[in-house]
């Protein structure tokens, strides 16, 4: 059988024409995300509840160690992105309308972004300020 | 149109629940529930970068009856979804996919939910 462009392989012919797509990526960093979530919630519930009753400046002086606040910046990352990974694929599969669903989803995706954003800000200060 | 009779997915209100599809869903709750639980403590967090003023009108929101009911259903969701995301994990490793062990891991998981839960709130309110 002669391809049209018979100088490529098998494998670049076939490279990104199944039906996942970029399905794996997203698959992949769910789980990655996940992963590095078990040990970072761990440590943010057991530092939360050593913090009970604890006053601004106490709290402040915390978030603004270098290690904490590093540990807080990443966080938040993981879970905004976890938690936009997640909700995209509730929405692709309970939202049939395309109209919708694509508002959906860019909404979703902006609003981790964003409130993501305020999170990193939000331990860059307090580290600053400390 | 071909009008073979294909097989369809079990209908949801004539479908008996049982311990795997219960907890499967349970996971996505969770998953939407903790989604929008974590922008409490996004507030909290940027209350503090904010100012002891801010600081303490956040305290005294979470503080309130309806603050520690949200964060006590939080607690649960978030046990609930760590754990069950770890068997998820272990199921993409290739482990625990006999009938028995998806039953026990799923005891397993209710279990750890209510343990983690009371033992955080017994550590944050009594300790």
């Amino acid at each position: 059988m002669t391809a049209p462009n018979g100088m490529r392989t098998m494998l670049g012919r076939v490279r990104g024409l199944g039906s996942a797509k970029s399905g794996f990526a997203h698959w992949w960093a769910q789980r990655m995300t996940a992963l590095a979530l078990v040990p970072l919630v761990l440590w943010f519930v057991i530092s939360i509840i050593s913090l009970v009753g604890a006053d601004h400046a106490a709290v402040s002086a915390w978030a603004g160690q270098p290690v904490c606040g590093a540990l807080l910046i990443a966080l938040v990352i993981a879970v905004f992105h976890h938690a936009q990974l997640g909700l995209s694929v509730v929405i692709e599969d309970y939202v049939h309308e395309e109209a919708p669903k694509i508002v959906a989803l860019v909404l979703v995706r902006g609003l981790a972004g964003l409130l993501g954003l305020i999170g990193v800000v939000s331990v860059l200060k307090l580290m600053v300020g400390s | 149109m071909d009008a073979r009779k294909r097989p369809l997915s079990p209908h949801l209100q004539i479908y008996r629940w049982q311990i795997t599809n219960s907890l499967s869903i349970l996971h996505r709750m969770t998953g939407v529930a903790l989604s929008v639980g974590t922008l409490l403590l996004l507030y909290w967090l940027a209350a503090a970068a904010t100012g002891p003023a801010a600081f303490a009108t956040a305290q005294a929101v979470i503080g309130s009856w309806i603050g520690r009911l949200l964060l006590f259903g939080w607690s649960i969701a978030l046990f609930y979804h760590l754990c069950n995301g770890l068997r998820h994990l272990a199921w993409d490793a290739g482990y625990g996919f006999s009938l028995p062990s998806v039953t026990k891991s799923g005891m397993a998981v209710l279990g750890a939910t209510a343990v983690l839960t009371l033992a955080a709130w017994i550590a944050g309110l009594v300790i």
